[in-house]
């Protein structure tokens, strides 16, 4: 019995090797807490995605109110498309017309930061590559074949694909993608390089942070208020509890 | 003075209600065990997640919509503009998960401590309903948050039914009222989900625990002794047993306080629960024209849904699944063993039911996987195991050798 109890708890590693699977993401590394990350983040969306991508389940006002923000900063810099700061945040563009001209309607991104998680939008960001074959000219290694363009390639730059050559387990040897590099690098040193990838990957960092912000903005009243409450419950609660229980059972042998 | 009142006022209600006779019989003299160890704190946990979940439910009810092309939108008004929504929301979510992890605990203490045998045989069947209660309200408000999982989760199982022969597909049709989930299932989900279950499962709790408290059968024990047939003490006292208040009342509050650590420690920091509690794919508002790369229930599901998977004709999986739950109704009449409790039964019987917890738990990891082959031939094994644990107990339970029970608990 023993034996069979140890041969199903070897088991399970098994079980986990078998199942795993799925794209490998980067790590967003990302803190809603961070208000300048999230606001940067913010410029970058009002700037290159709302034209497209919706908010319609978030308010102006919230974000404002969140972000410390006074009315008037609100107005400038980020109401663009509204008129009064208790409106929701959607755009203009028609669903239908933008089916017929992408194919597919962008998606509204309120809570994409819980569906797809800011890992997957921080990788999302960075894996765009050049790709002849798309009416878009890019295509992307996280979602292939994927309708939007590369918005955001007046930050990165273009990138290109870099293969290598291994041999398969068919014995034939074939090109496989190892990576992404900037198709400028050649004109840059390194130190620039390193720089000009380094600036990308923050703007995409930030603009993930917003999204993952935007996609539960209760998160930073949710963290702040956590600590009181269990606060309150392990120092107070448990020591009092504990001792009425204590106190009352002296006379149970 | 003061006093007099309040004895006297007492005595006008006494005279017209049997205020202090049920408060006696269900808290003041009603006598349990004094050996109560840490499993039996979740019978007054799953208590008080009812509680929570119907509070939190009526919040939730004033400003959600059921109706498809509103439900979406109106959890996330919830979340983001009504005051204190987020903090609803996510009690009743986590509450539903922990509703099912302390009706688990529960339900295995019992099985440890054969709290299902006789005279409690009743108990148990009646907690058994509460359970089907529970699954169902869980089901049905699954689908309300009207995101990818909702629907598709609920459609997966509707679908079950339609593999029973003849009636198969007009019962599925009948049950959500279309011919695919729809605004019209969501209205009706909605109404058995805040009205019909909950007021079944909450006169199902009264019932479960009136049979609990009559008389002469009583809380069982770690020792699996049965209290009531010691003589008393001077106090009118069982030798064993002690009066449910205050002993257990405020041992139960301690408890209510560590459940509230762990519960608060998910709702402030893990909600989600890494996609266990709230899928990540259930932010995606309902699409009836695409269908989601993987469909798994909840967690709470899942062992069922192995189960079901497990099996390669749909029928007989669908049977072999409501086989699974419905084979704990008769686990009083199964058990043979002379003792009650884990503590004095044979090796025999420790090693097989810890062989169950394990295929449980793996059933349960199993059932959230895509079916692969190999998997799949897991999930055959451990439903065996499963199956096995309930239909050969009247076998293996006789079998090795018990240890004397005690006369008196032991501490």
């Amino acid at each position: 019995m023993k034996k069979l109890v140890l041969t199903l708890i070897l088991c399970i590693p098994n079980l986990v090797f078998a199942s795993s699977g799925g794209p490998v993401l980067q790590k967003a590394n990302t803190n809603v807490h961070d208000t300048a990350a999230v606001l940067d983040g913010a410029k970058l969306y009002f700037n290159y995605c709302i034209g497209c991508h919706s908010l319609q389940y978030a308010r102006y006002q919230r974000f404002g109110e969140d972000m410390g923000l006074t009315t008037e900063q609100l107005k400038e810099n980020f109401m663009f498309g509204a008129e009064k700061p208790g409106e929701l945040i959607t755009i203009g563009m028609p669903a239908d017309d933008s089916k017929a001209w992408f194919g597919v309607t962008p998606p509204d991104l309120s809570v994409t930061g819980r569906s797809r998680g800011p890992d997957w939008i921080y990788t999302y960001l960075l894996s765009f590559y050049l790709d002849d074959a798309k009416a878009s000219g890019v295509n992307n290694t996280l979602f292939k074949d994927v309708a939007m363009p590369h918005v955001l390639w007046d930050l990165q730059g273009w990138q290109k694909p870099v293969y290598k050559t291994v041999k398969g387990e068919d014995g034939h040897e074939h090109q496989a993608l190892v990576g992404l590099e900037l198709v400028d690098k050649d004109k840059m040193s390194e130190a620039e390089y390193k720089k000009k990838v380094e600036d990308y990957e923050l703007s995409a960092r930030n603009l993930t942070t917003f999204l993952e912000y935007m996609a539960e903005p209760a998160k930073l009243k949710r963290e702040r208020l956590g600590i009181w409450v269990l606060a309150f419950l392990i120092f107070i609660m448990l020591p009092v509890t504990y001792l009425l229980k204590k106190e009352y059972w002296r006379d149970v042998h | 003075m003061m006093k007099t009142a309040l004895t006297a006022s007492l005595g006008w209600i006494d005279a017209r209600f049997p205020l202090t006779k049920m408060w006696n019989e269900h808290l003041a003299e009603y006598y349990a065990p004094k050996n109560f160890n840490f499993w039996y704190y979740f019978g007054s946990l799953a208590l008080m997640v009812l509680v929570i979940q119907i509070l939190t439910g009526v919040f939730l009810t004033m400003n959600y919509k059921p109706d498809a092309a509103a439900a979406f939108a109106s959890v996330e008004y919830i979340m983001r503009d009504v005051e204190w929504g987020w903090l609803i929301r996510y009690l009743h979510s986590t509450g539903a998960s922990f509703f099912f992890i302390t009706v688990y605990l529960h339900m295995f203490r019992g099985v440890m401590y054969g709290s299902y045998r006789k005279p409690r045989e009743l108990v148990w069947v009646i907690g058994m309903l509460i359970y089907l209660c529970l699954m169902a309200e869980a089901f049905l408000g699954y689908l309300l948050p009207w995101g990818q999982m909702s629907y598709w989760g609920a459609q997966v199982i509707i679908s079950l039914y339609g593999a029973i022969p003849y009636i198969g597909e007009p019962l599925s049709v009948w049950i959500r009222g279309d011919y695919v989930i729809s605004d019209v299932t969501l209205n009706r989900f909605f109404a058995y989900h805040v009205i019909s279950v909950p007021i079944i499962l909450l006169a199902l709790v009264v019932v479960h625990i009136l049979a609990l408290h009559h008389t002469g059968i009583g809380s069982n024990n770690p020792d699996g002794i049965e209290i009531k047939k010691q003589p008393k003490n001077e106090k009118g006292w069982y030798l064993d047993g002690i009066p449910f208040h205050p002993y257990y009342t405020v041992k139960d509050i301690f408890g209510v306080v560590v459940f509230l650590i762990i519960f608060c420690g998910i709702i402030f920091y893990a909600p989600e629960f890494g996609g266990y509690f709230l899928e990540h794919a259930n932010f995606v508002p309902a699409n009836p024209m695409q269908t989601p790369e993987h469909i798994a229930p909840l967690w709470f599901f899942t062992p069922f849904y192995a189960i079901l998977r497990a099996v390669p004709d749909k029928f007989l999986g669908v049977i072999a699944m409501f086989a699974a739950v419905g084979i704990w109704f008769v686990l009083p009449w199964l058990d043979r063993s002379p003792v009650k409790s884990i503590r004095y039964k044979s090796p025999i019987f420790k090693a097989i039911l810890a062989l169950f917890v394990i295929s449980f738990l793996a059933l349960c990891y199993l059932g959230m996987q895509s079916a692969t082959p190999i998997l799949t031939n897991f999930a055959r094994g451990f439903s065996v195991i499963y199956f096995a644990f309930f239909l050969l107990m009247p076998f293996y339970s006789t079998w090795g050798q018990c240890k004397p029970v005690p006369e008196r608990v032991t501490s």
